[in-house]
């Protein structure tokens, strides 16, 4: 049994394979596997995500001491594996996932209920062995919460807001909330199974659109995996201009955010600002490159569109303008006392459970955990550029809101200093034709914390498989315990300072 | 906060000029919406947004028709939150198969006459999501869809224009 030693060590008693790139990847025996997850429940290793083919499981981790990560593949000939989240309950969602798209059966689970699949679909398994539904699934069940004066409130999946559906349910003592259960899995589009066979061309517009508010992201951490795997050295310049529209796309969805929590706190004030800052964000990436979310700017070998001279003029007056216009309403946040009551103390996340989910984003930042994927593992040019983790304590809405406006600041300083400093020549290259098949994993920093891509390509350059795992897996569990003891009317505050996606979630 | 909001009295308004209503969204509503309708409604429309399977890229958007520059409401439309206030859905997503259900019911919890509007390439007819076992691929394959609104996802004026031409097609049939 090894349940001690480093993650390097354990990695090294697997059998590697040779073509998953940059990290490793090794098949691995039960008892490994087990070892894996009694590391994970120990807080030695993080986890980064867990998925399935037909007939093996993948574990992927990280070792906070060292930063090393890799995978760990399971091979389960009779479609069953020993649960992960029996040990580790971040991976209990994930697994849920997992038995409803491939049908990998977690051997002792404590929670073998559906969790993506509704019982709608005309078939199950679609990852797997795909079957047509022998008969339907029983009704879902909710955790039970009993006592003589709790009532429920069944909210969604259509939500009152413009946002996405997923379904919540209340369990209140009067106004404060007992428990929160989730149930997700509404917007379930099948991306994974449109991606395998798909050519890398039509992948890259689809994993752009997994959560549309983080397409940067999304594209660069495939464009990333793509090149991994390809063993591809794309163009210098094609680095910068990838950081400089993910620092754009994280800026407009930090100030969208920052003003719609505290509309949701009544104080539309912030909200209005906050909007126009926000669409000027929108308009100068539109300008720059063609597009307001800067949807499938990034693609495998490069960026489409170079920054003209132009170009690099309005980014530098929108850096101006902001630095203008948000320090007074920094300022308008941090004396409105009816607003800060609001804030202040509501949805405490307790920073062990951050740490134990590996929460990323702003939320974990909020919450203690100093972990930013541009850092650790880092990728270009983001080595280059001088930034710190921010980190805040209190691990409530407020510490949110804090951690955002200073990732504001911090966006705008690196906006500037990738303007300063972005070198010239092509922005794309060719993609080294594999020839045989080969795998590669990226891990990006996005504006809700780490995105995840695994793939699998073909000889032939098509996905065989692609896995893309959302920040939002190790966010919503944690809003669950951030409204315990809270009031039914403090939910969307503490919802929108999470703002978990659905889209990424579900799939 | 005094003065934020003394500065803001002296700056020009960022609101943009109303877009022309678009041709086509004009045409094809022609076809579609009927006279007694448009008599029985003020010139108010309440707006019921319905994410049926979207990646939130058409929200966002949607989102955006409410801030300073494209000001929505100045138009008389408005966004409601419950479908029982509501004289459109606009409708976003490729329709998942686990949302279906909920999109009829919305559908059904809104009080005649009624308009759908369906948002983006994915309301139109699935977009890139097309083929998928959980998608039914387009609002039209499950509800009656009278304005489509293509784009992927369609930016604030698109989405103005196509609103517009709901708006002034309700005026002077």
């Amino acid at each position: 049994m090894m349940n001690t030693g480093s993650l390097r060590t354990v990695l090294e008693s697997g059998q590697p394979i040779a073509e998953h790139r940059p990290w490793p990847r090794v098949i691995v025996t039960p008892e490994i596997w087990n070892a894996l997850s009694k590391g994970l429940a120990g807080g030695v290793w993080t986890l980064l995500g867990l998925w399935g083919e037909a007939g093996m499981a993948h574990l992927a981790v990280r070792e906070d001491a060292t930063g090393l990560l890799g995978v760990a593949s399971l091979p389960c000939p009779d479609g069953r594996f020993p649960s992960v989240g029996r040990w580790h309950p971040p991976a209990q969602r994930l697994e849920r996932a997992m038995a409803d798209l491939v049908g990998l059966q977690p051997l002792d689970a404590p929670d073998s209920r559906p969790w993506l699949d509704h019982g709608r679909w005309p078939l199950r398994h679609p990852l797997g062995r795909a079957a047509k539904p022998t008969g339907a699934l029983p009704p879902y069940r909710f955790l039970p919460a009993e006592g003589e004066s709790l009532h429920q409130i069944p909210v969604g999946p259509v939500h009152a807001g413009i946002i996405e559906p997923g379904h919540f349910r209340f369990t209140a003592n009067g106004e404060a909330v007992v428990r929160l259960e989730e149930r997700l899995g509404y917007v379930h589009k099948g991306i994974e199974s449109l991606l395998a066979g798909a050519t890398i061309e039509r992948a890259a517009r689809l994993v752009g659109r997994v959560s549309g508010d983080s397409t940067v992201a999304y594209a660069l951490a495939f464009a990333r995996a793509v090149e991994a795997a390809t063993e591809t050295t794309i163009p210098d310049r094609a680095h910068w201009l990838r950081a400089l529209m993910a620092e754009l796309e994280r800026l407009a969805n930090h100030l969208g955010d920052i003003g719609a929590i505290c509309n949701d706190a009544a104080f539309a004030l912030m909200l209005a600002h906050c909007a126009v800052l926000r669409e000027q964000v929108l308009r100068a990436s539109a300008a720059c490159f063609g597009h307001r979310l800067l949807m499938d700017g990034v693609i495998p070998g490069g960026v489409v569109t170079d920054l003209s001279a132009d170009g690099a003029k309005a980014l530098r007056a929108l850096v101006a303008e902001l630095r203008r216009r948000f320090p007074p309403l920094i300022e308008l946040y941090d004396n409105t006392a009816s607003l800060q009551d609001r804030t202040v103390g509501t949805g405490f996340v307790r920073p062990a459970l951050i740490q134990q989910f590996g929460c990323g984003g702003p939320i974990g930042r909020a919450g203690g955990r100093a972990f930013d994927a541009r850092r650790q593992p880092g990728y270009p040019p983001y080595e280059q550029l001088e930034f710190e983790t921010l980190t805040l304590t209190e691990s409530d809405v407020n510490a949110r809101v804090w951690l955002r406006i200073r990732e504001v600041e911090q966006s705008l300083a690196l906006i500037e200093r990738i303007l300063e400093r972005l070198p010239p020549g092509p922005v794309r290259g060719a993609l080294q034709q594999p020839g045989q098949p080969c795998e590669g994993m990226a891990l990006v920093e996005g504006f809700r914390g780490d995105v995840l891509v695994w793939l699998r390509l073909n000889g032939d350059g098509t996905v065989a498989r692609c896995h893309p795992r959302d920040p939002s897996w190790f966010q919503w569990p944690l809003l669950e315990a951030a409204i315990e003891g809270n009031i039914v009317a403090d939910f969307p505050i503490c919802n929108k300072s999470f703002n978990g996606s659905y889209s990424g979630h579900d799939l | 906060m005094r003065k934020l909001l003394f500065q803001n009295l002296l700056r020009w308004p960022l609101t943009v000029a109303a877009p022309a209503p678009s041709a086509s969204a004009l045409a094809e509503l022609g076809a579609q919406v009927e006279q007694a309708a448009q008599r029985r409604l003020g010139r108010s429309l309440a707006i019921r947004e319905v994410d049926a399977g979207s990646c939130n890229g058409c929200e966002l958007e949607i989102h955006a028709l409410n801030n300073a520059y494209y000001d929505l409401e100045r138009f008389g439309l408005h966004f409601v939150a419950s479908p029982r206030h509501a004289d459109v859905l606009l409708v976003t997503g490729p329709v998942t198969v686990n949302m279906r259900e909920a999109l009829e019911r919305t559908y059904h919890a809104t009080p005649d006459p009624k308009w759908v509007v369906a948002v983006g390439d994915c309301g139109r007819d699935g977009g890139v999501f097309v083929g998928s076992y959980a998608c039914v691929g387009g609002v039209s394959e499950v509800i009656p869809v009278d304005l489509h609104i293509p784009g992927c996802p369609p930016n604030p004026m698109q989405l103005l224009e196509g609103l517009l031409a709901l708006l002034q097609f309700q005026k002077s049939p």
